[in-house]
């Protein structure tokens, strides 16, 4: 857990509002490249609202959000994207008026190297074998799982160097989250850093290193995700309790 | 004349006039859908375009290059509404940015009548625009300026339609109206989207504008007006905010304002306008997604 | 003194002054500032009449001038007088040949009818919100214009409506705009006016305490084109002529131009708006026709006022878009309670 280096993204004591409403009162969390950390707790803790406020989405109220240094808090999306942290936003939330190869040409919109950008297609297909069939759909008209598969592939298109994941399972059928799950552990065999956010906790411990356990816009309790899946704590103080 | 004869000439009729529509409608959604808001001023770019038209001939400028520059006149001043205008309002709710729209709309109409005077000018078309084509021993005629209208409407959207499907930049502006905080977070530039939404949507109305001053003959500083609030209902006939939808509104209205003036008694043909209104009110009521998203509310 | 004394005093006094301002000022003033007085008290009557749909009830109507244009035309055709009325508009059907009405009964006719075609226009139309609203009502404007351009035999069409008799003075528009001041009071500041800022404020809870949006918007809707076609005819008997046009985009604009700067959810700050649109449009006005200080002559400057107006319509939109006064009333502490008093009517609730 004592990681050396610097983390590749730290948040300290961020603070969101929403008009009079405090949504996030002190949010504090770190996350280190190659890990993956998951963000657990009941609905309402605050667990989208982190993910917004470091996507630049909201802003934050006060509070520090550096990536790999330097600070990004208030950043406009478009160039906290260009800086290397894409998000696969709950409800999925894709073009559904645009064919799912648009869709995937909008998630690389930030980026200029063709070449690259046509390895990653070929790399998304070998991923989600799905989408090469169903290139020229409309994104509105696949089932929810392919959905979901594209919404991945399209942040992943970004080429991040942190991917931000918001319920990747919520609306799709059991099987197929299995499938996104398998397809997320690859990727974290590749190497790449994720931040999660999930309602379903033993996926999300099973997958991630670390979790946070959010509650009412703090951190409750965090720890390594082994030493939280048997912590009776974690499942009837917090969440159970929270609901 | 023929039954036939008097059907086809009104159809042309309803083309050109379909077209124009079409032009101006397209604009007025490409903003809507970026921005969700109704650019009342829409019609003021197309007085722009055509102002600039009429004066730079005036000074013996090339038709041509003329009609170049007033294009890029009407692209620059609704780069400039948008700037001054919108931006400080973005965030406001919808009714306050509409009415917005219609101030804006009621200063730079009274402007041009500063300067312009309210009184009508001359819109000079060169001589090889003025001619018109007989069909069917004249049964059927229309102008040089009839067909010009419809061949650039045609090139205009096919390019139009290029830029929406195939450039990034095209793309992008179709994923905003669609989901605004889905394309932040892809990393689209959502301010340079309004931007460009603005300069395309405004060289649009400055084609529509000299396209509409040509058929009339005449440029006046609220010619704007009308047209565009028959394209805002074009728009809301085909779905407010698609761009294929404003193209269908567009030759829908044209039809039936062609056909209500062609084929109804004038005691009724009179109220044209009130008719079309009404079919608005109609839509908003029963269908206010328009015919192409029947079940999309518009969302503001 | 009690506080409902207090009031009534109150009342009485401004009842008193505006009397004497009334019957007072045309001895006193010059012509021209007897017009601005009188032009002041007839936009306050409109844009009151405007606040308590698009104000208290949030349903922002553009369409309230063709009220005010309906009423201007009905009033004039039941009052210009029947000689004029065979010539100036022979198509007439014959009954309304036969008669030409006083001022007052034809106000109140012109009142009852517009509201009347409120029930009709509106029944449909409340059920929209928001934008969708605005721009419907925007329709119906345009509809107006268009049928009173077209009906001519009622209307003579774009030309000049004219004869209308020049009946409008200053006690007439002050004893209208003190009715209509007393019951939009009353109104707005009464259970019902609750339950229309309810649904302005909130659709959705307004209906989930069992408030009728449909009915609450209709009633604001329909009491508020009462006003506007009584104002109308005011304005008619004012003007003496006027055209279609005379009621459309230009008056709409100036109209929500005084009720947005004074405040949408006051009626002093509909008043405030007034006074201050309507004095900065004759100081403009004045400006527009060109002068001349000293060596300097200015120009005419046609559409100067309207140009100012617009810009700050937009200033307001940026830096202050609640307004002047925003949803508070100058209440001259005729309204603060003591905490008792609150308490025992908290009590009897």
């Amino acid at each position: 857990m004592d990681t050396p280096s610097t983390p590749l993204l730290q948040v300290e004591d961020l603070q969101v509002n929403f008009g009079a409403v405090r949504a996030l009162k002190s949010i504090s969390l770190d996350v280190h490249a190659g890990e993956v950390v998951a963000l657990v707790g009941a609905n309402g803790a605050g667990k989208s609202t982190t993910l917004r406020t470091i996507s630049g989405l909201s802003r934050p109220r006060g509070g520090r959000i550096s990536f790999n240094g330097k600070s990004i808090a208030g950043m406009a999306p478009a160039k906290i994207v260009r800086l290397g942290i894409a998000q696969c936003p709950e409800g999925r939330r894709l073009f559904g008026g645009l064919t799912v190869a648009d869709n995937l040409r909008l998630g690389a919109c930030t980026r200029t190297d063709k070449d690259a950008v046509a390895a990653d297609s070929e790399r998304m297909f070998g991923l989600f074998p799905i989408l090469k069939q169903r290139l020229k759909q409309l994104a509105g008209t696949l089932s929810g799982g392919e959905q979901q598969q594209l919404a991945l592939a399209r942040a992943l298109m970004a080429a991040p160097r942190l991917l931000l994941l918001d319920e990747p399972s919520l609306g799709v059928a059991p099987l197929l989250v299995r499938h996104i799950f398998s397809a997320l552990a690859e990727l974290k065999l590749q190497g790449m850093t994720m931040l999660l956010v999930e309602q379903n906790i033993k996926l999300a411990l099973d997958l991630a290193d670390r979790a946070y356990v959010l509650r009412t816009g703090q951190v409750a309790l965090s720890g390594l995700s082994a030493e939280l899946r048997d912590s009776e704590r974690v499942a009837q103080a917090y969440l159970g309790a929270a609901t | 004349m023929t039954q036939l004869d008097y059907m086809l000439q009104q159809i042309v009729n309803a083309v050109s006039l379909g077209s124009l529509y079409a032009l101006v409608a397209v604009g007025l959604s490409i903003v809507f859908g970026v921005l969700k808001l109704t650019n009342f001023a829409h019609g003021d770019v197309m007085m722009v375009g055509a102002f600039g038209v009429a004066l730079l001939v005036g000074i013996g400028v090339p038709f041509p290059v003329a009609v170049i520059c007033g294009i890029a006149a009407a692209a620059v001043a609704g780069f400039l509404i948008e700037r001054i205008a919108y931006r400080p309002i973005r965030d406001a709710p919808d009714v306050a940015r509409l009415l917005t729209s219609l101030a804006v709309t009621y200063i730079i109409e009274n402007v041009g009548i500063l300067v312009f005077t309210s009184s009508p000018r001359n819109f000079p078309l060169p001589a090889f625009l003025n001619t018109s084509w007989e069909l069917s021993n004249g049964a059927i005629t229309f102008t040089s300026i009839n067909l010009l209208t419809i061949a650039l409407t045609f090139v205009s959207l096919l390019l139009l339609g290029w830029f929406i499907t195939r450039t990034t930049t095209g793309l992008g502006m179709r994923a905003a109206a669609e989901d605004m905080s889905a394309a932040q977070l892809v990393g689209l530039d959502v301010n340079r989207l309004i931007i460009v939404a603005f300069i395309v949507a405004s060289a649009y109305a400055g084609l529509a504008g000299i396209l509409w001053a040509a058929q009339a003959g005449v440029v006046q500083p609220q010619m704007g007006f009308t047209p565009l609030l028959k394209a805002f209902v074009a728009a809301i006939i085909g779905g407010f905010g698609s761009i294929a939808g404003a193209l269908v509104g567009g030759y829908i209205l044209g039809a039936l304002e062609i056909f209500i003036v062609a084929f109804l008694p004038s005691s009724i043909s009179s109220y044209r306008d009130a008719i079309v209104f009404a079919v608005l009110i109609a839509f908003l009521l029963v269908r206010p997604g328009g015919l192409l998203q029947p079940n999309r509310e518009i969302k503001l | 003194m009690s506080r409902e004394a207090r009031i009534k005093l109150c009342v009485l006094f401004a009842l008193v002054a505006g009397a004497v301002v009334a019957f007072g000022a045309p001895h006193v003033l010059s012509d021209y500032f007897v017009r601005i007085i009188l032009l002041i008290a007839l936009n306050a009557i409109l844009v009151l009449s405007l606040s308590l749909s698009n104000g208290f009830t949030g349903v922002f109507s553009l369409g309230h001038v063709g009220f005010i244009g309906a009423g201007a035309y009905i009033s004039g055709i039941l009052s210009i007088p029947v000689q004029q009325k065979l010539a100036l508009l022979p198509h007439l059907p014959a009954f309304l040949h036969a008669f030409s009405l006083p001022f007052l009964p034809a106000t109140l006719v012109a009142g009852v009818l517009t509201a009347l075609l409120a029930v009709v226009v509106g029944y449909p139309l409340m059920r929209l919100s928001g934008y969708f609203v605005s721009v419907a009502t925007m329709g119906f404007l345009i509809i107006v214009n268009v049928v009173l351009i077209n009906a001519s035999d009622f209307t003579r069409g774009a030309r000049t409506f004219t004869g209308v008799p020049l009946e409008t003075t200053l006690p007439w528009v002050f004893g209208w705009l003190a009715i209509t001041l007393f019951v939009l009071a009353r109104l707005v500041y009464s259970p019902f006016g609750r339950a229309m800022k309810s649904v302005r404020d909130d659709t959705i809870a307004a209906s989930a305490v069992g408030i009728g949006v449909l009915r609450t918007r209709l009633i604001a809707f329909v009491i508020g084109a009462f006003f506007a076609g009584v104002g109308g005819s005011l304005y008619a008997h004012y003007l003496g002529s006027f055209s279609p046009n005379t009621f459309y985009f230009s008056l709409t604009m100036s109209l929500i131009t005084m009720l947005v700067l004074g405040g949408m959810g006051s009626l002093s700050g509909a008043l405030v708006g007034v006074v201050c649109v309507s004095l900065l449009s004759e100081v403009l006005r004045s400006v527009e026709r060109g002068f001349t200080i000293g060596e300097f002559s200015v120009p005419a400057l046609f559409g100067a006022s309207q140009i100012v107006l617009g810009f700050i319509f937009i200033l307001i939109m940026i830096f202050r878009p609640k307004g002047i006064m925003g949803e508070r009333e100058f209440t001259f502490g005729l309204t603060q309670r003591s905490a008792v008093v609150n308490q025992t009517e908290e009590r009897k609730r």
